[in-house]
């Protein structure tokens, strides 16, 4: 699950990492903003089960929807632990 | 008259909050964030400090505490409850206040005093103020920078919510006075009835002379006169915002 600050609020640190950037000579960052990534396994092989579950998890607690936007993606076991 | 001030793991302020209410003359006692009763208690404070170390989002795991529904409930039946600082947080991420508080503008944590103009002096935590008084706070905080969509800040300005503002020296408004970036200067928000008060400022750590300022009093003492006259039924209007027309 991605978390991000709603387009109409400021992100300071996202500037400041921005700025960071172009310190270090990457002279095309047009802009950054900072975001948050939950990655959170569940114990169901339903998809449809898995995307409600997360979005209510998302709205219950995750994000906080007054400044921030949630997406939902769900992706196979990957295997790889 | 007795006040209950909730805390949680990480709050720090709980104690200040208990002592400021004695110093003008009200019973109060800590509440630990398990119990879920809540009874015989004229008023409640959620104090500051750092609940569940701020993980998430400030205040977004004390929401869920057991004693927060009881919290709801004693709103709900017109209770006065007051967030100071974390509390504030709390409320905003319970949806009991609008809005929600973001990182401060210039990213920095800053403990310092401030100045904030009573917007309102009908509230019952103000009505101890002058109108238009300058009172002088102390801050501590990160995330204090008050936000809301256009929308939400319109309806707050037109129902008078706003009960208080950053200021200068003579009640002024300007950008160097805003310490933490909060849309329209907003220092204190209140619920439409006035019951509900969250601000960042902490009234309870300017109580005494040697502490800088006194004036955290006046919010203090306003609580107890607002919780006196809600107990003599023909002064219960002194305790509840009368609606902007």
């Amino acid at each position: 699950m991605v978390v991000r600050l709603r387009a109409e609020v400021l992100d300071p640190q996202g500037v400041t990492i921005g700025k960071a950037l172009e310190h270090l000579g990457y002279d095309n960052v047009a802009s950054l903003r900072q975001g948050k990534v939950f990655d959170v396994e569940l114990q169901t092989d339903d998809p449809a089960q898995a995307e409600r579950e997360l979005t209510a998890m998302a709205k219950a607690l995750l994000a906080n929807t007054v400044t921030e936007t949630f997406e939902v993606r769900v992706l196979p076991e990957s295997g790889d632990d | 008259m007795r006040v209950g001030v909730v805390y949680y793991p990480g709050s720090n302020c709980e104690q200040d909050a208990v002592w400021a209410c004695q110093a003008v003359g009200l019973e109060a006692e800590t509440i630990w964030h398990k119990r879920s009763t809540l009874q015989g208690y004229d008023a409640l404070i959620l104090a500051g400090g750092f609940s569940y170390g701020d993980h998430l989002r400030c205040g977004a795991i004390a929401r869920f505490s057991p004693v927060m529904a009881a919290v709801e409930r004693f709103a709900a039946d017109g209770g006065l409850v007051l967030g100071i600082c974390n509390g504030f947080q709390v409320l905003t991420e319970m949806g009991m206040l609008p809005g929600a508080l973001l990182a401060n503008a210039g990213l920095k944590f800053r403990c310092q005093d401030l100045l904030m103009r009573v917007e309102r002096n009908d509230s019952p935590y103000t009505n101890a103020c002058d109108p238009g008084q300058v009172l002088r706070m102390n801050m501590a905080h990160y995330q204090g920078n008050y936000f809301a969509d256009p929308e939400t800040v319109a309806q707050l300005e037109e129902n008078g919510q706003v009960v208080m503002r950053f200021c200068g020296p003579q009640g002024e408004r300007a950008p160097r006075f805003n310490p933490n970036g909060s849309i329209h200067d907003i220092a204190a928000i209140s619920d439409p009835s006035g019951r509900i008060m969250g601000l960042m400022p902490h009234p309870e750590r300017v109580m005494d002379p040697a502490l800088g300022s006194v004036d955290g009093r006046f919010l203090f003492e306003s609580l107890r006169d607002a919780i006196a006259a809600r107990q003599s039924p023909e002064a219960v209007s002194v305790a509840v915002l009368p609606q902007q027309v």
